[in-house]
């Protein structure tokens, strides 16, 4: 796990490109404070940072070809890599090192771009081929590891984080009007698009080539829930099938030449990890997690459950109530976006933690409830769509009841009320969008504070349309489980969860996050499986529960789903107000960044410090504006500064 | 109709609650009095009980669970209704 940054066809002079990459690489320390290194070879750059994970001592990045043909600098890991190049000897290739760079140099060499196809691994990386005169980047299939790119007049740039573009001379940080309405509508910008105006993200599964000043981007893998596919075997066929895969997947993501450990959160999936982990590896496991004050987000009684049932050595962090407002200026540094939630800044902590206990590399149970369909908005449209299908049914909405029991808001709310909030209207029923409909509305409700030149500028643009062009073409025959696991894997995933709760916060502290259930063949056997089976009635993860049930305790195997929350907008006002908060939300500060109305942000500060109870929108709108406003000032304001440091 | 409070003071001050807590900013085209407050995307669960609060504060009445539907608090006319029911009833 590393860092990577570069730039092709640029037309800088030798000591200009030389300085660039410098600084490029400096930014980005965190993510591999073990080794640094450049590369340069006509008007192209490559730099890399590394943190050394496999092959310690001879895995050097940029890494070239034994011809000084091919160039390489590569993040992340193929954890196929020993079944790959055993194959490669097999067909003559010679090795010089035992580290995964080389096996994608010589698959490169064999199978040009389309060595992507056989790569298992979380990557981003970009090759450049001397030969062709071509430079060539890739990302992994699920979005695990980042690009980011900009092109201006004079080249080509790239890097792990926006924060290695914003060194360049020339590339300015300015916030994109769009992406922050599609932030303020689904909690993350539809890549390609990122909050930095004219600075992209390449899309996960993607490769991009740049070649005799073109740059095109082509899509290599898609998830596919084809009805057609359909696994038709009985259950314990395919739930055997399942633990098969799910333990080969994490046996790959042991291999590492530090040791590995693991996050457990007490949930479900963190627990099927450490539980396989444990079967795989008989030697003593580390296990780490986050615990809050609060009753309401804590869940240190099932992690202490699940660690002395597995027999781990268990290390917590506490996350107080006024930790989040502390560190928050720090996670939106690490994000370089805003959020809506908090939930970033304990994972933020937790990979503190992990760090100074000597750990670099952390297996965890992300990807489960996207694949195998654990969230409760899939139970939510669920019901919904059952309600829709006998409107004038009594008993249908009573369901209802069954949604969100952990949401204080919802306990105790009319069945009226209930059906309100939930109902599907006749033509919300075909729209490919059904399942997040609500929350995307919820959530857009907070744009109530944009300012009047921000919607100006946005006129009638429609988030929502934007990602329904954007579906895959077969969408619309998929099965509605499949539609929503699509929306969450394919957008939420990439788009928060691996990156803002995910890469950005664990690397800020040089810690690489390993996830089984993303493994490739485990994303596509899952899209095989019969929705009935993943969502059995409204259990839901039921096919994962049956394969894996033997090796957890009875209590965390037959948990429900208990969603990853932490504390939002009260983590910021009264006796948990941080020192910046007065000058981060002030009129002044409110109006320069430009974003936001200065009056209702005011009003929603009071009711905030106020209100003993908040709802969802209030929540999501103060963390929001927040994030947004120190996203600013971080790389807005004090990037200007820094540029104009570089330019005298 | 309550001695205490008219049925245009209790408008206003529904109208006021709504615009300080679920809109928050006045230069909002004014909310029309049968606009729905959930179709508006103004109250969410959490709202529904803010709204809830601020009635029985304000107005010093008493909500029973099964008043606690859509047909009474869904938009500014419905609250004032039902709040000058209650306050007639009390008088």
């Amino acid at each position: 796990m590393c860092g990577i940054a570069g730039f092709n066809a640029v037309s800088l002079s030798p000591e200009e490109q030389q300085l660039t990459l410098a600084r490029m690489v400096a930014s980005l320390d965190h993510r591999g404070p073990d080794e640094h290194g450049t590369f340069f070879d006509a008007n192209t750059g490559l730099g890399h940072t590394r943190l050394s994970i496999i092959d310690l001592a001879s895995g050097q990045q940029p890494m070239q070809s034994a011809d000084g043909e091919i160039c390489l600098t590569f993040n992340g890991e193929i954890f196929n890599y020993v079944e790959l190049r055993e194959a490669m000897i097999h067909r003559g290739h010679r090795f010089r090192t035992d580290s995964d760079t080389e096996v994608i140099l010589k698959l490169y060499e064999e199978k040009g771009v389309d060595c992507v196809d056989d790569f298992n691994g979380d990557f981003a990386f970009a090759i450049w081929d001397k030969r062709k005169q071509r430079l060539f980047a890739a990302r992994d299939r699920m979005g695990v590891r980042p690009f980011y790119y900009a092109r201006r007049p004079n080249g080509l740039f790239f890097a792990s984080e926006v924060k290695a573009l914003l060194v360049v001379p020339g590339i300015r940080a300015e916030l994109d009007p769009f992406a922050l309405d599609q932030i303020f509508t689904f909690w993350f910008p539809l890549a390609p698009r990122t909050p930095f105006k004219d600075i992209l993200e390449l899309p996960p599964a993607h490769v991009l080539i740049a070649e005799g000043g073109n740059v095109s981007i082509r899509r290599y893998w898609q998830q596919d829930f084809a009805d057609e596919a359909i696994d038709r075997r009985r259950e314990p066929a395919i739930a055997a099938e399942l633990r098969e895969l799910l333990t080969d997947a994490t046996r790959i993501r042991l291999r590492s030449d530090v040791p590995v450990g693991a996050y457990l959160s007490g949930g479900l999936d963190s627990s099927i990890v450490a539980a396989v982990t444990r079967q795989i590896k008989h030697d003593k496991l580390r296990t780490f997690s986050v615990t809050f004050e609060t009753p309401e987000f804590d869940e240190s009684a099932f992690q202490r459950e699940m660690a002395d049932a597995l027999g781990t050595e268990h290390t917590s962090v506490a996350c107080r109530a006024n930790d989040i407002g502390t560190m928050f200026p720090d996670v939106i540094g690490a994000t370089e976006r805003p959020i809506l939630r908090t939930a970033p800044a304990p994972l933020f902590r937790l990979s503190g933690m992990v760090r100074e206990q000597g750990y670099k590399v952390v297996l965890t149970g992300e990807g489960a409830d996207e694949v195998f369909a654990g969230y409760d908005i899939m139970k939510e449209a669920k019901i919904r769509r059952f309600c829709a299908g006998q409107p004038d049914s009594l008993r249908r909405p009573l369901l209802l009841q069954r949604l969100y029991p952990y949401l204080p808001g919802l306990k105790g709310q009319s069945q009226k009320y209930l059906e309100a909030f939930f109902r599907a209207r006749a033509d919300e029923v075909g729209d490919p969008l059904f399942s997040h409909l609500p929350r995307f509305r919820n959530t857009a409700g907070a744009k109530v504070f944009f300012s009047d030149d921000l919607r100006s500028t946005l006129g009638d643009y429609d988030a929502l349309d934007e990602l329904r062009q954007d579906l895959p073409r077969d969408f619309a025959r998929w099965h509605p489980l499949a539609q929503a696991q699509h929306l969450e894997t394919a957008y939420l995933l990439p788009g928060y969860i691996l990156s803002s709760q995910g890469d950005r916060v664990a690397m800020a502290h040089a810690v690489e996050g390993r996830f089984p259930f993303l493994d490739h063949r485990v994303v596509e056997f899952a899209a095989r499986i019969p929705a009935r089976m993943k969502m059995k009635g409204l259990r839901e993860k039921h096919i994962l529960r049956e394969a894996m049930a033997d090796l957890l305790p009875p209590a965390i195997g037959n948990r429900p789903k208990q969603p990853y929350r932490a504390p939002d907008a009260h983590s910021f006002v009264g006796a948990n107000a941080a020192p910046y908060l007065g000058q981060a939300l002030s009129e002044q500060a409110i109006a320069a960044a430009g974003a936001f109305n200065p009056r209702a942000v005011a009003k929603l500060q009071q009711k905030c410090s106020a209100a003993a109870n908040l709802g969802f929108r209030d929540n999501v709108a103060f963390v929001g504006i927040l994030s947004t406003q120190l996203w600013h000032e971080r790389f807005v304001q004090q990037g200007a500064s820094h540029q104009n440091l570089n330019a005298a | 109709m309550s001695a205490q409070f008219s049925t245009k003071h209790v408008s206003t001050k529904v109208r006021e609650f709504i615009k300080d807590n679920f809109m928050f900013r006045d230069d909002r085209a004014d909310l029309a009095d049968g606009e729905s407050l959930l179709d508006a995307g103004l109250i969410d669960s959490t709202g529904i009980l803010e709204l809830v609060a601020f009635i029985e504060t304000e107005f010093s009445i008493q909500m029973a669970d099964t008043d606690i539907v859509p047909e009474n608090l869904d938009s500014v006319e419905t609250i004032v209704r039902y709040v000058d029911g209650k306050l007639e009833a009390a008088a």
